[in-house]
């Protein structure tokens, strides 16, 4: 067609301008991947030139031998399923209590006023100061663990997912009120729909949160996990232990963070467009 | 002449942290079935106070609300109400939104659908069916809100000022959208806004209402002339120029508060309205 080659140009621009992105982003991964190998480059370096202390940064090298030896044993796998089901747990124990709590808030707003000091209080408290007491309330082991995790992430959820509720359009409220709607309608139909990006948003946020209370909940308590290895490579002053469970956290926890990322990905188109 | 919406000694206040606010005092008014009323007054006349009292979504301080002789206590899915904007749920597609009224009431199931798919394709919503809110225009958006208010077939239509916030050129469209399907149903109109042309060439009369309290100035007929053409054609009826006219000169009255209308002192400016 004569339109097809009147506008072939367009598609020249167009192309120009996918290559020239394309290009761009290679050379983004590109630097990715060069300053991690710098990075352990110049650890290595800096170890065997003496310049810093052996016995405490160790370096890549060992490290990845000690990860080789621990995957080897059989150790490793079972430390880190222990920790990361201990932290989902907490999350998403966290995320869905935080939404209950915060529904119960929005559904008897007396009660939200009774409590606002308390939450106020409670948000700012160092929870992981909580710690001690969990190991006495609910025995030493995963349940204390995942009580702290659940803390630390319980209350900010809350706060911000019933922030939420109350921000969303009155006029929705009242769309679903003048079809004869009750307040469980206006609820469901409304307002929970309505703070859906908020709630996942804030799952991604308590990801980070939770990987906090369970390596405090494991350092205070545990006979396995990531967090237990930490502080028993302390105890014997093995810091390449230290760091080799350093590293795995960091890979497991991007992991983690990226499949929550995933979600948020799914949600439908309107959510995301508006 | 049956009535359908009647308005008996109401009188409504407003109470906030900040005091009491009389929004509108001693309204009375009927209207009849199949008719088309229009409220037009300055800002704080508690238009809006009174869309919200005839769909039940507030009970008056005083009086009455009734919707064909009962007593109106709630909302009733015999009142549809069409908002400022569509306040289509944007998580839900066109279908899903306009079923929404089904599922309240829990009826959603293939009759009900069908229904919908029909208004929807009278409506040249069709194709949009499966769309999202924030894919399609303003104008197609209010169009898929005005299915889902008639999905339920309400007997009356309450209009809070829809097409204000849409262009010119739509605007005109749905004006003669919304009458031509109000008059083929039979449906009973209130239509609030501050757009006097679009009173005088919608509706069959026109209230204009005093500010802070709102209260009911006087109501016009509007002539035979105009009603009986659509909205962007009746703008042309010879009769159209003076009828206008006559209610702006009504309104700048209203606004400037005259001699007869300094009654209601202590009465806050509301701002609700």
């Amino acid at each position: 067609m004569p339109e097809e080659r009147e506008h072939s140009w367009i598609r020249e621009l167009e192309h120009k301008y996918r290559s020239r992105a394309a290009r761009i982003t290679l050379l983004v991964r590109i630097l990715q991947i060069a300053l991690f190998a710098a990075f352990i480059i110049l650890w290595e370096t800096a170890v065997r030139s003496g310049w810093i202390d052996e016995l405490l940064f160790s370096y890549p090298g060992k490290i990845a031998r000690m990860l080789g030896e621990l995957a080897a044993s059989g150790s490793l796998l079972p430390h880190t399923m222990t920790t990361v089901a201990e932290t989902t747990a907490g999350f998403v124990l966290g995320t869905l209590g935080g939404t209950a709590l915060a529904a119960l808030l929005w559904w008897f707003p007396v009660v939200s006023r009774v409590l606002d000091p308390y939450l106020v209080v409670l948000n700012s408290m160092p929870k992981v100061a909580l710690g001690p007491i969990f190991i006495v309330g609910f025995g030493p082991g995963y349940l204390s663990i995942i009580m702290t995790a659940v803390s630390v992430t319980i209350i900010i959820t809350t706060l911000t997912i019933y922030g939420r509720f109350r921000e969303i359009d009155a006029n929705y409220l009242k769309v679903v009120r003048l079809f004869g709607g009750t307040r469980g309608q206006v609820f469901r139909l409304a307002v929970l729909p309505g703070s859906l990006p908020t709630i996942v948003s804030t799952l991604k946020v308590n990801v980070g949160l939770s990987w906090v209370g369970v390596i405090v909940g494991e350092f205070l308590t545990a006979k396995s996990g990531l967090g237990y290895l930490i502080i028993y490579g302390f105890q014997v002053f093995n810091f390449t232990l230290v760091l080799s469970s350093l590293i795995v956290i960091g890979a497991v926890a991007a992991v983690m963070y990226g499949l929550v990322s995933l979600i948020e990905a799914r949600l439908s188109p309107g959510y995301r467009d508006r | 002449m049956d009535v359908m919406l009647r308005l008996s000694g109401v009188s409504h206040a407003y109470v906030g942290p900040g005091g009491a606010a009389l929004a509108v005092d001693g309204l009375n008014l009927d209207v009849a079935a199949g008719e088309f009323v229009s409220l037009v007054g300055p800002s704080g006349c508690g238009k809006t106070t009174i869309l919200n009292l005839l769909a039940g979504l507030i009970k008056p301080s005083r009086g009455t609300v009734e919707l064909a002789g009962e007593k109106v206590s709630g909302p009733n899915p015999r009142i549809g109400y069409m908002l400022q904007q569509d306040y289509l749920f944007p998580w839900r597609n066109i279908r899903d939104n306009a079923l929404i009224g089904f599922e309240i009431a829990g009826t959603r199931g293939p009759e009900a659908e069908r229904r919908v798919d029909r208004l929807l394709a009278e409506f040249g919503l069709a194709g949009a069916a499966r769309r999202f809110p924030h894919e399609l225009s303003g104008g197609m958006r209010q169009r898929a809100a005005l299915v889902r208010t008639l999905a339920r077939e309400p007997d009356v239509l309450l209009l809070d000022e829809p097409f204000s916030a849409l262009d010119l050129l739509i605007r005109l469209q749905l004006e003669d959208l919304v009458w031509e399907t109000v008059r083929a149903r039979g449906v009973t109109a209130v239509l609030v806004t501050h757009d006097l042309e679009e009173a005088a060439a919608m509706s069959d009369r026109v209230v204009i209402l005093d500010a802070s309290p709102g209260r009911i100035r006087t109501v016009l007929d509007v002539p035979a002339s105009i009603r009986a053409r659509q909205p962007s054609e009746a703008r042309w009826e010879p009769e159209f120029g003076p009828l206008f006219h006559r209610l702006r000169g009504m309104i700048q009255d209203s606004e400037g508060g005259g001699p007869g209308h300094a009654r209601g002192a202590g009465t806050q400016l509301d701002s609700r309205a």
